[in-house]
């Protein structure tokens, strides 16, 4: 029995194969190595540290007044967003311009890629190309080619619509008009989400929509009861893109007012111009990491809220995953 | 079965009778489709052509009232004495629009001459509401030389290109060799790793970025490229997902036979996997470069106060800080114009395997 034992033992683990499937693990390592060490410094390392620096007064120009204030920074967040001050507003324009641009751009991007997947159109690929073409333009100049086009007297749009009798905001400097004028910029760069729509609906089967046919269904059931629940996880994927790109936007802010006050009269005060305000500005990096964190628990809140509830609408063909 | 025995024949009529129209009926509709499409296009790309055509417009030529779309210049009437006079379009008393040179402005009233005659008109109106008279298309490129000299176009570019070439290799051959350990290595806990890679995704840059801010400052890399570089060595997750795919798409096979010959792991990554991974890695590398191109905030923050090292969208920020409130937004058309000509132009060389890398990414998981 014992010396069975040993023998069973020993085969299962001769020292060679132990060897083999050590140095595997050990080779493994080695070239996962780049993004484990870059995983402790650039992201773990760096949560805690600004878990820990939002605790504390951390001013960059004079650390040595650092004094940990507890729950302080987020008490003064507490208050500014009661009493709609720098928080309270930066987060209403954030979430406005959420409200706006993920479900239009999300919406244009599929209609988009619907027109372009559609089997009478001629010349796709350079359709594909021209729509996805202004995602390469830099956010800077695309922000400065919007603010020309939608000028009030001097932009083309202003221009086409006086031509035809209508009346033209004047987009970039009213208050009402400057987060839908930078919706306009955001549905330039819907390219990549047409693209992974357009990857979703070719990978439809047809036989699928033979089916519907045959049960004498038009354009519609089409739609709703073969496209949309075979695409469902890359819409469920461009929502979860469109939601992390909500949260750090900034660029098309910060060149639209260089001051960073979100011109118009604070109507494009977005989270992360705040955010910059606080911590760049006025060096204030622990008040900083404590926006920064806020914003860290109200993306991954969302993205837990899209995971709960995908299993009720997103259906996977395999049923594996 | 039987009903689709019933509903055969009725099929079949209505194809006999469809067959007949449909070369025509198809052909308008296909028609249709792609007009439809290509007016959508054109909508779509608007904006650039707003662009380009103010470029090389004179700044005097976008504020005035009436002017043509394309770039254009007031014309002028030389008189015979020498002396150079504009031409307006003037309404006349008995309703026709005549071409005349405006010889003595006034509010009330102006004196014009008539070119073809060479005779003095007097008109009453004020001749400010007047349009002058446009040449046809005359495109101005004084603007992009003025913002060349401004902008410091080269030295943008030279700082942008050795930011985004050097951060563009040690984000490919970073996230080659981390794909490839994902790929073809058993390791322990390696599926909860993939996982873990997979969810920093979500992470917002600011709460990364102060503390990186602050040690990157403690070890004097501030005003330094080194920031904007450094950190991409260390394997990116988009990328790594994307070459994992591909990786996995690829037959072991290669690699076993590549084994019994006794070719150790990173000989069998280089001669192996990288040859059949071309796509990939070009894609990789055009997502890093078009990154890189188009970083804001991490270049705004660790180059302040060093416009000798400005990369072009800071360079071209600031720029439109100074000189896009005043006039009319010439110059930083231009400059816009300037800044997109380089990924656009690898953008249309390089599309299939870049748009091919979008999907892989997005798609396939």
């Amino acid at each position: 029995m014992v010396i069975a034992e040993d023998r069973e033992t020993r085969y299962q683990r001769p020292p060679r194969t132990m060897s083999l499937a050590r140095r595997e693990t050990l080779w493994g390592l080695v070239f996962l190595s780049p993004w484990l060490v870059g995983l402790v410094v650039f992201t773990a390392l760096p949560i805690v540290a600004s878990l820990a620096l939002s605790l504390t007064n951390f001013n960059i120009l004079h650390p040595e007044e650092l004094r940990f204030v507890g729950l302080d920074n987020y008490a003064r967040m507490w208050s500014e967003l009661l009493t709609n001050g720098a928080v309270g507003q930066s987060l209403g324009v954030t979430a406005r311009f959420a409200l706006m641009s993920v479900p239009l751009t999300i919406g244009l991007a599929l209609a988009l890629a619907l027109l372009l997947n559609h089997k009478l159109l001629s010349g796709k690929p350079v359709f594909r190309t021209l729509f996805f073409m202004p995602v390469l333009i830099p956010l800077v100049a695309s922000t400065i080619v919007w603010q020309g086009f939608l000028n009030g007297s001097t932009g083309w749009l202003a221009q086409i619509l006086h031509a035809i009798g209508l009346p033209a905001p004047d987009w970039f400097q009213d208050p009402a008009w400057a987060l839908p004028g930078l919706v306009f910029i955001g549905i330039w760069g819907i390219g990549n989400m047409m693209l992974i729509f357009l990857a979703g609906l070719q990978a439809v089967p047809t036989e699928l929509y033979e089916a519907v046919k045959v049960d004498g269904g038009g354009a519609w059931a089409r739609f709703r009861h073969v496209t949309l629940p075979m695409i469902s996880p890359v819409l469920f994927y461009n929502i979860l893109i469109g939601v992390i790109a909500v949260s750090q936007y900034f660029t098309q802010a910060y060149t639209l007012d260089p001051t960073g006050n979100g011109r118009p009269g604070g109507s494009t005060f977005f989270f992360n111009l705040n955010l910059y305000k606080e911590g760049w500005t006025y060096n204030n990096m622990g008040y900083a990491s404590a926006l920064a964190w806020v914003m860290l628990l109200i993306v991954v809140a969302a993205a837990l809220v899209l995971f709960r509830t995908s299993a009720r609408w997103v259906f996977y063909a395999g049923g594996d995953k | 079965m039987s009903g689709d025995a019933l509903r055969l024949p009725l099929a079949s009529n209505g194809r006999t009778s469809s067959t007949r129209a449909r070369p025509i009926g198809i052909g308008i509709s296909r028609l249709g489709v792609t007009l439809f499409t290509a007016s959508l296009a054109m909508i779509f790309l608007l904006p650039l052509g707003y662009m380009i055509l103010t470029s090389v417009k004179d700044n005097s030529q976008v504020i005035a009232l009436n002017a043509p779309v394309w770039p254009a210049s007031p014309r002028n009437y030389t008189a015979p004495d020498g002396q150079v006079y504009q031409l307006y379009q003037v309404p006349l008393p008995n309703g026709a629009v005549q071409e005349l040179a405006l010889e003595k402005p006034g509010r009330i009233k102006s004196t014009f001459i008539d070119p073809k005659t060479g005779q003095e008109v007097d008109w009453l109106g004020n001749w400010r509401g007047l349009s002058p008279v446009w040449s046809s298309i005359e495109p101005k490129f004084d603007n992009f030389a003025k913002v060349l000299d401004i902008l410091n176009f080269p030295l943008l570019l030279r700082n942008t290109l050795i930011v985004a070439i050097l951060g563009t290799i040690g984000a490919v051959t970073s996230a080659v060799v981390v794909a490839y350990g994902f790929a073809r290595f058993r390791i322990p806990g390696r599926d909860g790793l993939f996982l873990v890679m997979i969810m920093t995704i979500i992470l917002p840059f600011q709460v990364l970025l102060i503390p990186q801010y602050i040690g990157f400052r403690a070890i004097g890399w501030t005003g330094t490229w080194l920031p904007l570089i450094v950190p991409h060595f260390f394997a990116n997750a988009y990328n790594v997902f994307l070459l994992r795919q591909y990786f996995l798409t690829l037959p072991r096979e290669l690699d076993q036979a590549a084994q019994v010959d006794g070719a150790s792991p990173l000989r069998i990554l280089w001669s192996v996997i990288i040859p059949q991974a071309w796509p990939a890695i070009i894609a990789v590398s055009l997502f890093h470069f078009f990154f890189s191109w188009n970083d804001f905030f991490a270049p705004l923050v660790y180059l302040s106060g060093r416009p000798d090292l400005a990369t072009m969208t800071v360079g071209l920020q600031a720029f439109s800080a100074t000189y896009g409130t005043s006039g009319s937004g010439t110059l930083t058309q231009a400059g816009a114009l300037l800044a997109m000509l380089l990924p656009v132009a690898i953008f249309f060389f390089a599309q299939r395997v870049f748009m091919r890398g979008v999907v892989i990414s997005g798609v396939e998981k």
